[in-house]
């Protein structure tokens, strides 16, 4: 088999690098701008030997992955703003059950129904604190079709690798956007680690992740919501364990964000350096080819993790213009892990920022003293 | 070498479908880099369509159109929104069935509904001759590469007629140059 | 495999308040999936929140004990995918058809292939006897101090309206039908919901003249009436009392379920 070139959309080419990946079960509710991944889902999945099932809701849909995982199959769901917001307490389900799924959420704007078909980036932080209680989590985000390909093959591997669930933040610029795009014949797969004969369903292993216990294997496990010890066994009155299972799954994401950090470092040596993730990389990236030589980028295809060291690359920084559709989310992030002023370029309404309206945020980044400067545009 | 294509017109008149052709074409069979958009939304529900496509020798970076070279306008009310104000030097295509106003730039007539209706029978071929105008008025791609592209994207059993509404598209152009 | 093997011993006891009726319906249904020889790695709990959904951790195969009303929505993803696992599912009133009502008529409309049993104890157990959409009309609860003053699902007709392919009710006192009733729902393909009414003497009982554990049992056989009298009854054109209600099978049937192997 060789390689495929198509032109498609971001949406496709996420559910296509989802078949890569070997993705065999998708459930998922309609909602625009996501329903092109569950549609090429539905039409795709049948053909090699998967399930795809529209669920009542995206509460019903969260849970039909994660049942679908541990049955051990590489599962995943796409939805956007109020569908993701759905999706929370069985996200945290996941994460504390340490199930590995994909959710992809094609960003659209918000609070509530907002706006539909317009592309937003206002759902970052809620990906990372969105559930209830102390958690971490990996979310990627692509600006390209090709990178929807690429990262969705990623967001599996990272999936079972950290057994967590792995987001794909994209938006409605993306999702909806043709390319060409190269369609691998062979993706890398690296699967989950089975549990082993003996070896406790919780108990992590040198890297602080337990082996996964498919059910239907003999192994037996008991899988809880409740704060459980070692065994998987409830043990929700104990401060220790339950600040022990707590804290050994932020550490076993959080330990390793520099290691799995990535991101496209250009021009390190720049004064002005601009930060973005997804859309917006396209725009900065425009002002870098008009302007060669002149400003620094630092691109994040991982954002959750933060990879922090990665700011340590732009040794002369003078500042850190952070262009994004909405008020500063990854901005905040950023100012926790440095003292170099920060230009915030928000953008809200749907419109992605134009390289003209970057070259503004610069004019204000020459002269910016304070920590945080917010640029109107 | 980089052209800004702008494809407007109603629901229905396979906008969306022209472009994703051409995009198809330019980047599949014509070695481009391409990016085709798209208008969402409420515009896109049986009123407005819209799209756009963006060719280029070199990567393209900022995926928005903003200053088209090419429109293919197939309703007054696109034109009254992306017609109206187009640079001196963009050439468009207009369907004379549809449109009144009449740019200030180089434009052709392209009747591309009624042609569709009367030489093929069905009006759907229309995005097609239009497709095949924008060949003749500008060369952007190959006439082999949107053929291809063409005959990727058209049911099985329209080839033909098909490659007739580019044709008739190439014609009418001709006519007119 | 003997009945003890399908608890997890080293889980044991139970977390159950004396007297409650959910251990019954856990030995039951335990006692007909050993009935029916099923194997333990082809066999799952799964459950949501609630007294009754702890009963999937006393279980000694796979279990997965999930969230609020959405077991079976968890459940239907899990035997998608392994079609070959028997997939039974705990819940309660509130859990069932409060929360997850909307899962739940979803379930029974796709038919999917599980097994549902309903703990219907008329009250939330776990947070200390609030009113459930199955509190009856007038009952005494933590949040209806004064009677509960709306209409409580008959949550077996929802499932029947909804699509389940077998659909029984049975109390905590009817051990040897119901035992039977688990099994039949077993090996009926589609969803088969089996509701059991069962005695929570710590939050309903008390509030509700009915404090000795007895007394509940002694109101199951009772107030339950057998379907095939209660159709008799109907065809004579007797009403039935308030305080009664029917027991038995109310539907099997052969629609098309999902989350079946196809045959090869």
């Amino acid at each position: 088999m060789t390689d495929k070139t198509d032109f498609l959309n971001g949406n496709v080419a996420c559910a296509e690098g989802a078949l890569a990946a070997g993705c065999r079960f998708f459930a998922g509710y309609p909602i625009t701008p996501s329903t092109e991944v569950a549609e090429r889902m539905a039409l795709r999945l049948p053909k090699v030997g998967g399930v795809f099932i529209q669920m009542e809701d995206e509460l019903a849909s969260a849970a039909a992955i994660i049942g679908g995982s541990w049955a051990g199959a590489r599962t995943m769901t796409a939805t956007s703003g109020p569908g993701f917001s759905l999706m929370m307490e069985n996200i945290g389900y996941a994460t504390f059950t340490e199930t590995p799924i994909v959710i992809v959420n094609v960003q659209r704007g918000g609070p509530s129904t907002g706006q539909p078909t317009m592309a937003a980036q206002g759902d970052m932080l809620q990906c990372r604190y969105g559930s209830h209680g102390d958690y971490s989590v990996i979310a990627l985000s692509p600006s390209s079709v090709q990178e929807m390909y690429d990262l969705t093959v990623k967001a599996f591997n990272l999936a079972d690798r950290f057994r967590t669930p792995v987001f794909l933040m994209t938006d409605e610029t993306i999702g909806h956007m043709r390319e060409k795009i190269t369609l691998h014949s062979n993706v890398e797969i690296i699967p989950r680690r089975e549990l082993k004969e003996g070896e406790l369903p919780c108990a992590p292993d040198e890297n602080g992740v337990p082996g996964f216990g498919t059910f239907g294997m003999g192994h037996n496990v008991h899988i809880t919501g409740l704060t459980h010890n070692e065994k998987g066994y409830p043990a929700t009155d104990s401060a220790e364990i339950h600040e022990k299972l707590v804290r050994r799954q932020v550490r076993k994401i959080e330990d390793f964000r520099n290691e799995i950090a990535d991101v496209d470092i250009v021009n390190p040596d720049a004064e002005l350096v601009f930060i973005s993730y997804g859309a917006p990389t396209r725009t900065v990236r425009q002002l870098l080819n008009d302007n060669p030589d002149t400003y620094g980028h630092l691109n994040l295809r991982i954002v959750w993790p933060f990879p922090d060291e990665s700011l340590l690359a732009f040794k002369n920084a003078k500042a850190f213009i952070i262009p994004e559709m909405n008020l500063g989310q990854i901005a905040k992030e950023v100012r926790q892990h440095t003292n170099i002023p920060i230009v915030v370029v928000p953008k809200l309404g749907g419109a992605l920022h134009t390289p003209a309206e970057l070259l503004k945020a610069v004019e204000v980044a020459k002269t910016v003293k304070k920590p945080v400067t917010e640029v109107r545009l | 070498m980089k052209s800004e294509i702008r494809f407007s017109g109603l629901g229905g008149q396979g906008i969306i479908t022209a472009a994703v052709i051409l995009g198809r074409a330019a980047a599949l069979y014509g070695g481009k880099h391409v990016v085709q958009t798209q208008s969402y939304g409420p515009e896109a529900r049986g009123g407005a369509s819209a799209s756009a496509v963006i060719i280029s020798d070199d990567p393209i970076y900022y995926p928005k159109v903003t200053d088209p070279d090419v429109y293919a306008i197939m309703s007054q009310e696109a034109y009254n929104k992306y017609g109206s104000h187009v640079k001196n030097d963009a050439v468009m295509l207009l369907d004379p069935g549809y449109v009144t106003s009449r740019p200030a730039c180089r434009f052709f007539e392209v009747p591309a509904t009624a042609e569709a209706k009367s030489q093929l029978g069905k009006t759907v071929f229309a995005n097609v001759i239009m497709l095949g105008g924008i060949l003749e008025a500008t060369g952007i791609v190959s006439y082999d590469a949107l053929e291809h592209a063409v005959l990727d994207s058209v049911p099985k059993g329209t080839e033909e007629n098909n490659k007739r509404a580019l044709a008739i598209g190439q014609e009418l152009v001709r006519s007119q140059l | 495999m003997n009945l003890e093997d399908w608890y997890r011993q080293d889980r044991l006891p139970h977390i159950y308040c004396a007297g409650c009726g959910n251990g019954t319906i856990l030995n039951c249904t335990l006692r007909a999936v050993e009935e029916l020889d099923y194997k333990k790695e082809e066999t799952t709990f799964i459950s949501g929140i609630g007294c009754s959904s702890r009963a999937a951790g006393y279980t000694s195969s796979d279990s997965l004990h999930t969230t609020h009303g959405r077991a079976l929505a968890f459940a239907t993803g899990l035997k998608l995918v392994k079609p070959r696992q028997h997939v039974i599912v705990f819940t309660g009133d509130g859990d069932c058809s409060a929360i997850g009502g909307n899962h739940f008529i979803h379930a029974c409309r796709r038919n999917i292939d599980i097994t549902v049993i309903c703990m219907n104890n008329n009250i939330y157990g776990m947070t200390g006897g609030q009113g459930s959409p199955c509190t009856p009309y007038g009952a005494i609860s933590t949040t209806t101090p004064y009677g509960m003053q709306e209409q409580p699902f008959d949550l077996c007709k929802v499932a029947e309206a909804a699509g389940a392919n077998y659909v029984a009710r049975w109390t905590s006192f009817h051990v040897k039908e119901l035992t039977e009733a688990i099994r039949v729902g077993l090996e009926t393909p589609g969803l088969s919901f089996i509701e059991v009414m069962t005695q929570c003497p710590t939050s309903f009982g008390s509030k509700n003249k009915m404090r000795q554990v007895t007394q509940m049992l002694d109101m199951f056989r009772d107030n339950a009436v057998l379907k095939a009298k209660a159709d008799r009854d109907a065809a004579k054109g007797i009403l039935p009392s308030p305080e009664k209600f029917v027991v038995g099978q109310f539907v099997r049937r052969n629609n098309p379920p999902l989350g079946v192997e196809a045959a090869k």
